[in-house]
């Protein structure tokens, strides 16, 4: 039997998957006809059965977060996805949504419906215009076929959809600075509590979820809780989508059971590039602390990942072999996150910029030892300071990789400057 | 009466605020259709634009300037951005936009004399098992070589660029995808494949039984 469970995945590799005709062929919309006939209530209460945990990173019970939205107050509710996929090495999302746009517009209408919603969004990125075309053409073709609009399906509900695009800004990913962007205004974290759920988009209830949690409910609605919570380990129930890339034979999207492992993923992809071996790797993204060979074992569910010092965060496992310099690997991370520090906070925004200028000495050769200590006791002062968590995801490949490679920095010191030749990591390397 | 200039579309604009409960909910579409007409962000654009919100300048100017898809000189008929984040700079990214900066004569953000083609270093572009990537117009352009991009680029000035690896069947101007990203259609949609190999790889080993 297969490690690997498609549902997500299932039908991507039918060329018209992406359209109304495509979706409906394999079953598409009849889950959303089924929930709109149940209570509100239940359909919270078989998402919270279900196990189903955020895929955005955090992993919070979505049933739950939902269950939060006070019922019965007068007030208009929010659903919004957060499509803005930018944290380094995720590239689920995108791809989910070029396959398969319908998915995740029957999910919106069902958690829309569950959360008392008459007003959703969905808040992609602004650097992909070709998922950005199938996803408004999805919705348009669900406002004609009346799943969107007045009265959807009939039943006397109105869900109106509306895609919202960004303009490149990685802080947009974070809840309350999507919710700021979204309302028109520069994408800045909020302080919290209140929390969206009380005070969200316009000041009203909302529900913020990623694209690949909405997009597992319409599978949970047509084969119930007691199906999703089948697949998975014990805390961290379902199938979901692991990212593999970097320095292996064969890349790419794998749907699986939580809990399955880097060594089994990497079998299944025909290994590390041949004649390399595995350094470091990253579990769900550049925010999330580095693993290396030890962790092949680690099974990757959010409990498993965190007992071993990382975290799931996105499932987006970068691959790094032998050839790759650690600290120029984590530079160039740390130039991301001072690039895209939204400047609100001063530990975030001062510490990422002397970050980068201690990082870029030792990665030239002009550092010393004792910026180590510094690096770490800039990341001491950055974590848990700020109003959100880029602060601490761009402490994340730092920390870690003093820790499993302090004699790669020190090298850098002693030998006067970078030891790696950057050609031989390239792609094309191989081919020269 | 809002009065917009001959090519900054009244209607299209109404069109926009309309989608939203709230009119400053817009702002960021607007600020991508005044890219599809000026091909950036001009001060006309900005006026406009706070004419129809009830916004002063300032503060359509402190949105604009956040966010780095808007640009605020000229970008090329065909927007190069190299992804050079980690991942993708590792395996080969930097070699390529290196080699690009050359074979153009251009510095970061900068834009050929013929107005053809400009060109920038991107952050993640969220198609990281097809590293290492190359947006033009913000379609994607997959597993690039140093000879891939510069074939693209090459052909951008000519005008005749390659098709995007997922994407429509031409790759539409920077104007055009502005547009797009306005939230208007352009009919390309059904164009192109529904997914890349590195995609559908973990589907077909499950087909496989592996």
């Amino acid at each position: 039997m297969s490690l690997l469970t498609p549902v997500l995945s299932a039908h991507w590799d039918e060329k018209d998957s992406f359209t109304i005709e495509g979706y409906k062929r394999n079953g598409g919309y009849q889950a959303a006809a089924k929930a709109l006939a149940m209570d509100p209530d239940a359909l919270i209460q078989l998402v919270k059965d279900s196990g189903l945990r955020g895929r955005g990173g955090a992993g919070f019970p979505t049933g739950m977060k939902w269950g939060f939205i006070p019922q019965g107050d007068n007030k208009d509710h929010y659903l919004v996805v957060n499509a803005d996929e930018s944290e380094p090495g995720t590239c689920k999302d995108m791809p989910l949504l070029m396959a398969n746009p319908h998915v995740l517009v029957e999910g919106v209408i069902i958690a829309a419906y569950a959360i008392r919603a008459k007003n959703a969004f969905i808040y992609i990125r602004g650097e992909v215009t070709h998922v950005v075309r199938r996803l408004n053409q999805a919705i348009a073709d669900a406002y004609k076929a009346g799943y969107l609009g007045k009265n959807v399906f009939g039943t006397g509900n109105d869900i109106d959809l509306v895609l919202h695009i960004g303009a490149g800004a990685y802080i947009c990913g974070e809840e309350t600075a999507l919710l700021d962007s979204l309302e028109g205004f520069r994408g800045q974290p909020r302080l919290r509590p209140p929390f969206p759920a009380i005070a969200g988009l316009y000041a009203r209830p909302t529900v913020v979820n990623n694209v690949e949690s909405i997009s597992a409910v319409p599978a949970i609605v047509t084969n119930g809780a007691e199906w999703y919570q089948s697949m998975g380990t014990e805390k961290s129930k379902g199938a979901t989508l692991y990212s593999l890339s970097g320095h292996v034979n064969n890349p790419g999207q794998f749907e699986a059971p939580l809990g399955i492992t880097l060594r089994q993923i990497l079998e299944l992809a025909g290994g590390i590039r041949n004649g390399h071996k595995l350094k470091f790797w990253t579990p769900g993204g550049s925010s999330t602390p580095l693993f290396t060979d030890e962790h092949l074992d680690v099974p990757l569910d959010y409990e498993g990942v965190s007992a071993a010092g990382s975290m799931l965060g996105t499932k987006a496992l970068q691959i790094f072999d032998e050839t790759t310099c650690v600290v120029r690997a984590v530079l160039r991370w740390t130039e991301f996150y001072k690039h895209e520090s939204c400047g609100k906070c001063t530990p975030c925004r001062e510490g990422t910029w002397w970050l980068v200028q201690i990082l870029r000495d030792l990665e030239e050769g002009k550092g010393s030892e004792a910026d180590l200590q510094k690096l770490l006791d800039l990341c001491d002062n950055i974590m848990g300071r700020s109003f959100c968590a880029l602060g601490d995801g761009a402490t994340s490949p730092i920390t870690s990789s003093i820790k499993y490679f302090r004699d790669e920095y020190i090298a850098h010191v002693k030998g006067r400057g970078c030891p790696f030749d950057a050609s031989k990591s390239t792609l094309f390397a191989e081919a020269k | 009466m809002i009065t917009v200039n001959s090519q900054l579309n009244a209607d299209v604009m109404n069109s926009i605020v309309e989608r939203y409960p709230r009119k400053r909910s817009a702002i960021m579409p607007l600020l991508h259709y005044v890219q599809s007409i000026s091909g950036f962000i001009t001060n006309e654009g900005i006026e406009t634009i706070s004419k129809v919100l009830e916004i002063e300048t300032a503060e359509v100017s402190a949105v604009a300037t956040f966010y780095t898809q808007y640009k605020f000189k000229p970008t090329g008929d065909y927007h190069i951005g190299v992804c050079t984040n980690t991942l993708c700079a590792i395996m080969g990214g930097d070699q390529i936009l290196d080699s690009l900066k050359e074979h153009l004569g251009l510095e970061n953000d900068g834009v050929t004399a013929d107005g053809k083609v400009s060109i920038e270093h991107i952050e993640c572009n969220a198609a990281c098992d097809y590293a290492p990537v190359v947006m033009a117009n913000w379609e994607f352009y997959d597993n690039q070589t140093v000879e891939s991009a510069k074939a693209l680029v090459d052909g951008a000035r000519a005008g005749n660029p390659p098709a995007p690896t997922r994407g429509p069947s031409r790759l539409v101007t920077f104007k055009e995808a502005s547009a797009v990203l306005a939230g208007l259609d352009d009919g390309l949609a059904h164009e192109g494949v529904q997914a890349g190999t590195a995609t559908l790889l973990g589907l077909k080993l499950a087909k496989e039984g592996k």
